[in-house]
């Protein structure tokens, strides 16, 4: 899932400058897993706000409104009138909720409360890692399924470099080397001769850096209402 | 003019209000028992019963000070003998949580504070009552509050 | 004169090298300013003793002139440099230009490396590249040079740059078991020369180069073996804890440690130190020289160029062959 963490309160503030009537969006999906951005964490962020500038004298109109994903339009259909009458909407959703909401409504200053960290997951209760780096071209099936570009700090297909010690990366000891899980699941499962290959350059286009990507599913896509229906 | 206005126009020291939240099976049981006993403590006190202290949320405890408290308790049974097992613990760690967000808002911290004792410990809860009673006193009332009567009441002027 | 065709790239490492000689190589850190006299005058205190001379690339993930700019100012100096690349800094376009630059401009040795993460260094906030790894990387300055051709498949018209391939190896790090048949797929790759990570722990070397040497591994490529020079026990143990693969066994340490008790004079116990240090790498070096696999040492100095001198007379390494046939060529 899309893990992601609540902004500090004083930056949330700053940057929601001097707007009187501030709506939180919160959403419930993803970031209600992880705990800063659902319906419990948007009313907590509704109390500190509304507290907090009464104390500085701004005196803020903070109400909250969640919807079951700020990624999808019908969701957030749901709170139009809410965000009209809203001076900024506080977005807690995950980076694309915060930009939904703005593509969504072109009028509303919308502003973020979150900063969306990784994909991952909870590897024990309060605890989230990540685990995947979209890279659009997935090669898990030859690392015993540990991915070497999320979980490698330097994204070898060759690793582990020099700096492995005891299990852990050079650039934490709180990080695994995702090397030395590779050999040692591989070695476990007596699959070490994957290893032996030596992985070639990696095509990036697939990635991030092939530039904004985007999936079109012809066999899901609704026919438009102009046209007309094909014949029998 | 509400009693607390009345109170500050006139210099007197402001009432303190104060919610406690007690779990059912000891804290709330010794403060019954406190009560038979007749022990007398500070009458800042409000208390609210929940079936244990794990029932808290963080946003109780917001709630009560957006609504007016100048101090909240939070009272459970002894580490180790919570009646639900671990529920004291999640109160605990969600009040260090709270403590930590009142500081960002503005609100001394140290008007949330946790108790621990038996249904038999009478005086302990009176002395919890007395030492909350005491630390919200030297705080004064609530930073919100002081805020409210600040622009509802400017020096001088009669509602 | 030697013949070039004989070689890969006609470096004189790669020489030295193939004629059998133990080779020696040394460190030469550019400095964290644009002074090209600061690089001359390192390499003038080198120039004579090493064979080549590693000019360090933004070592650390500290920004230092540029690996392939100091090594021009050495190879001036008449020290052979071997330039060093880091997956770190850049992509493979940046590469193989700098590459084909660095041919361009006369040198001829280049070591892959992966590169330290920028979080050790002096600009944390940067964002890194790693396009490609050390392993792939040596792949790719090897097909320039055998196959002729780009990494993206392009045949390279006109003059393509044949330079003597090296990589690293740290064999004391983890995952133990996998580091010789991790040398055995850069040698696969098509690294000509290996340099190891300093080695103190002389007995577990052994062990890893009889390993390595099962595996047929030295015949294929030469092997340097890493030696350091300890300047004091502070940077012994710090190294020890901090830096991954180094094993300072304790009788070395006590030992450094010990030449330094009873003086009271700072100055006089670490010059003690640093004695004790260079006595402690000569001894490394004579012991690498029966180890079988080891075609040489790179010598680690860490700016401490100039006790490379010492070292190396001390461990009977000179004169270094190569200036030995140009002063005879000049007294003929």
């Amino acid at each position: 899932m899309i893990v992601a963490e609540q902004k500090g309160l004083d930056e949330i503030k700053n940057s929601l400058g001097d707007a009187k009537r501030v709506l939180i969006v919160g959403c419930g999906t993803c970031v209600t897993v992880c705990f800063s951005g659902g319906a419990k964490e948007a009313a907590v962020l509704g109390s500190s706000l509304r507290m907090s500038t009464q104390i500085d004298g701004q005196g803020k109109d903070v109400s909250e409104a969640t919807v079951q994903r700020q990624c999808e339009w019908e969701y957030l259909d749901t709170i139009r009138d809410r965000v009209e009458k809203a001076d900024i909407v506080l977005s807690l959703g995950c980076g694309v909720g915060v930009q939904a909401l703005a593509e969504h409504y072109p009028d509303a200053v919308v502003v973020p409360g979150l900063n969306t960290t990784f994909i991952g997951l909870p590897v024990e209760q309060g605890v989230w890692a990540e685990r995947c780096a979209a890279c659009g071209s997935c090669m898990l099936g030859s690392t015993g399924g540990i991915c070497p570009i999320a979980r490698c700090a330097k994204q070898l297909l060759n690793g582990p470099c020099g700096g492995s010690s005891h299990g852990k990366c050079e650039v934490s000891v709180e990080t695994d080397c995702a090397w030395q899980l590779i050999y040692d699941k591989l070695k476990a499962q007596d699959r070490l001769h994957l290893l032996m290959e030596i992985a070639p350059p990696k095509d990036w286009r697939t990635g991030r850096d092939g530039g904004p990507r985007k999936i079109v599913r012809e066999d899901l896509r609704l026919p438009k209402t102009s046209e007309a229906p094909s014949e029998s | 003019m509400t009693a607390e206005a009345t109170q500050i126009a006139g210099g007197e020291a402001p009432a303190i209000n104060i919610i406690a939240f007690c779990c059912h099976y000891c804290a709330y049981a010794a403060a019954d028992l406190a009560g038979s006993l007749r022990i007398q403590y500070p009458q800042s006190v409000k208390v609210v019963k929940l079936p244990c202290t794990g029932k808290l949320d963080v946003q109780l405890i917001l709630d009560a000070f957006e609504h007016g408290a100048d101090g909240v308790m939070v009272a459970g049974c002894m580490e180790g003998d919570c009646h639900f097992q671990q529920g004291n613990f999640n109160a605990k760690r969600r009040v260090t949580h709270t403590q930590g967000l009142l500081r960002q808002i503005g609100i001394e911290p140290e008007r949330v504070k946790m108790f621990n004792m038996s249904s038999a410990m009478a005086r302990r809860w009176a002395d919890a009552v007395t030492v909350m009673d005491e630390t919200v006193r030297q705080l004064g009332p609530s930073p919100l509050r002081r805020h409210r009567f600040k622009t509802a009441h400017p020096q001088g002027e009669t509602p | 004169m030697s013949n070039t065709d004989a070689t890969k790239s006609g470096s004189n490492l790669e020489k030295v090298l193939k004629a059998g000689d133990f080779a020696v190589t040394a460190e030469l850190g550019p400095p964290k300013n644009a002074d090209a006299e600061a690089v001359r005058a390192k390499a003038r205190i080198l120039k004579g003793f090493v064979d080549a001379a590693n000019i360090t690339d933004n070592q650390t993930a500290i920004v230092r002139m540029s690996s392939i700019a100091a090594g021009v100012l050495a190879h001036q100096e008449g020290v052979e440099p071997v330039i060093q690349i880091t997956c770190r800094d850049r992509n493979r376009l940046a590469m193989q230009s700098d590459v084909l630059g660095a041919y361009a401009l006369g040198l001829r040795n280049v070591l892959c490396l992966s590169g330290d993460h920028q979080s050790f260094g002096n600009h944390k906030q940067a964002k890194n590249v790693h396009d490609i790894d050390s392993m792939q990387l040596v792949h790719m300055v090897a097909e320039l040079r055998d196959a002729n051709r780009f990494q993206c498949g392009e045949e390279i018209k006109g003059v393509n740059p044949r330079f003597f391939v090296g990589a690293a190896e740290n064999p004391f790090s983890d995952p133990i078991d996998w580091r010789p048949y991790r040398l055995g797929k850069k040698v696969k790759a098509g690294a000509d020369f290996i340099q190891t990570q300093m080695i103190f722990n002389v007995p577990r070397f052994r062990d890893f180069m009889k390993r390595v040497v099962d595996l047929g591994i030295h015949e294929k490529t030469y092997i340097l073996a890493g030696v350091g020079a300890l300047k004091t026990p502070g940077m012994a143990k710090h190294m020890r804890e901090h830096v991954p693969g180094i094993d300072i066994p304790d009788e070395i340490l006590q030992r450094v440690e010990a030449v330094g008790k009873g003086i009271e004079d700072k100055a006089e116990r670490t010059a003690a130190f640093q004695e004790e240090g260079i006595k402690i790498c000569v001894e490394l070096i004579q012991q690498m020289r029966e180890i079988e696999g080891v075609a040489g040492i790179h010598l680690m100095a860490i700016e401490w160029e100039k006790v490379v001198p010492i070292i190396t007379e001390r461990a009977g390494l000179l004169p270094r062959s190569h200036w030995e046939s140009e002063r005879l060529k000049e007294a003929s």
